[in-house]
């Protein structure tokens, strides 16, 4: 009966510790494609290949910086988030807020904020993050080499039909 | 004992004009150390997230309803555009553009170019119908109807920012960027540049907690940025600053630009100028009384003025 209830235990442990250890490197319930479009408006959603970005990077933390239980590249972030700890929150926009960022942040008393005050907001985060890193490994970092412009694009941005006609009135100085 | 007492008078009135003289010119001195409004609202634009997607442009188009311009916003030959053998510049119908620079040995470098909303504003200083205004929110706005169009901001300002109608025969005028003034600054809110940005380049908060985010982002990115802060101290500070990865001359940045304002040029000399006009014609005509006493001014003109020569003789 010990010896029973001994290898049982045993066994639940070896079982518990390689579940822990997978969970750890990479499954977590990943999802293959994320459609990125809370911020749609001049340009349609990014049907972003998730799955592929996974293969192709070193580490979750390239994109996802310590949420994920990986070692953080940043020495300054490292002080704190040694990237052993998993978090609940992995999404970017479960942190990066969609509103514009304030500098009021510097003053507010909260841990959140005391190191976390030059957040970029949730639309930042995505270029600066995509387009960053596209710049370094040469991927594609053209605006509508990702998301095509939309109708209200095109008028905001003077272009396609909404593109200006030559006129005799060229600018001015 | 006469020439004694005149000697004693001209050595006192001497040193009393001198002790005026400086009076004035340290309080003007005083006056040019003005470091902004205390909650004077700010924007950090860091050069290195920069990419010249131009969408700010086109939200400046749209927010202060300017005119179509010539070519579309997500055009980008106009960084190849060069006229007068410059580069592009702010216009009637364009507060703010984004130039291309290629510093040697390091990838292109895009600078955003709008007003800067000095501290201490030299198109304000130069303007003689009192038109410009520094607003204690941070911004420096003018007043198109009281412009008469001289042109004198444009010759002042250290930037090269304020523009003219020249279309307008009539009633040509300044246009330049205010901040969003009107529209969203008065209310709190960022202007529509800084809101627009996908790489927000630009953050929007108080300018001295703005300041102490671009220093941090220097601090904590080590050998990323040029250890400076473009406008932090030029031309008296500048509500608007720069943060970027190469040398600033090298992103078309004037950096032989003064720390001091550019009216501490002028400051000492304008104070005078009202102590002159109000003391010199008494103490000049004290200094006459005294040197034609007790002589007559009864003769003719040639005949005093011999004697005259004759008695310092």
């Amino acid at each position: 009966m010990v010896n029973a209830g001994k290898q049982l235990m045993v066994g639940l442990g070896v079982l518990l510790l390689s579940s822990v250890l997978a969970i750890s490197c990479y499954a977590m319930d990943y999802p293959d494609e994320v459609e990125i479009d809370v911020l749609a408006n001049l340009y349609e959603a990014v049907v972003f290949d998730h799955a592929m970005h996974v293969d192709l990077t070193e580490g979750c933390a390239d994109c996802h910086h310590h949420t994920t239980g990986t070692p953080v590249l940043n020495e300054y972030c490292a002080k704190c988030h040694d990237g052993k700890e998993e978090m609940d929150w992995v999404s970017c926009q479960d942190c990066h807020s969609a509103g514009p960022v304030s500098a009021e942040n510097l003053n507010n008393p909260k841990t959140d904020f005391i190191y976390h005050n030059d957040k970029p907001n949730l639309k930042a985060a995505y270029h600066l993050n995509c387009i960053g890193c596209h710049q370094e490994v040469g991927g594609p970092t053209g605006c509508e080499d990702c998301h095509a412009k939309t109708e209200a694009g095109d008028e905001f941005y003077r272009s396609g039909e909404f593109t200006p006609k030559k006129s005799a009135d060229s600018s001015g100085h | 004992m006469g020439k004694i007492t005149r000697r004693k008078f001209l050595a006192g009135s001497a040193a009393g004009g001198a002790a005026l003289m400086l009076t004035p010119a340290q309080k003007a001195l005083a006056a040019g150390s003005f470091e902004g409004f205390p909650e004077g609202m700010g924007v950090l634009v860091d050069l290195t997230r920069c990419v010249g997607c131009r969408t700010c442009e086109a939200a400046c188009n749209v927010e202060q309803k300017l005119p179509e311009p010539a070519l579309p916003f997500d055009d980008t030959s106009v960084f190849d555009e060069i006229k007068h053998g410059q580069k592009r510049r702010t216009t009637d119908k364009a507060y703010t553009i984004v130039n291309r620079y290629e510093p040697e040995g390091a990838d292109p470098i895009y600078r955003k170019i709008q007003c800067n909303h000095c501290n201490e504003p030299a198109c304000l200083t130069s303007c003689f119908v009192n038109a410009y205004k520094k607003t204690p929110e941070g911004a420096v706005i003018y007043n198109e109807k009281v412009c008469v169009g001289c042109r004198n901001c444009m010759i002042a300002c250290p930037f090269h920012i304020p523009a003219y109608t020249y279309h307008s025969v009539l009633n040509p005028v300044i246009k330049k960027c205010i901040f969003c003034y009107d529209t969203r600054l008065k209310e709190g809110r960022p202007p529509a540049c800084v809101e627009s940005c996908p790489q927000q380049v630009m953050t929007f908060g108080k300018r001295n907690d703005l300041m102490k985010i671009a220093h941090d982002r220097i601090k904590k990115n080590p050998g990323k940025y040029v250890n400076h802060v473009y406008g932090e101290k030029e031309v008296g500070g500048t509500g608007w600053f720069y943060l970027s990865n190469v040398p600033f001359e090298e992103a078309g940045f004037d950096t032989d630009l003064p720390n001091k304002p550019i009216i501490d040029n002028v400051k000492d000399f304008l104070a005078i100028v009202p102590m002159v006009l109000t003391i010199w014609p008494a103490l000049f005509t004290g200094f006459h009384l005294l040197a034609t006493k007790g002589k007559s001014h009864g003769h003719g003109d040639d005949h005093s003025h011999d004697e005259q020569e004759g008695h310092g003789k």
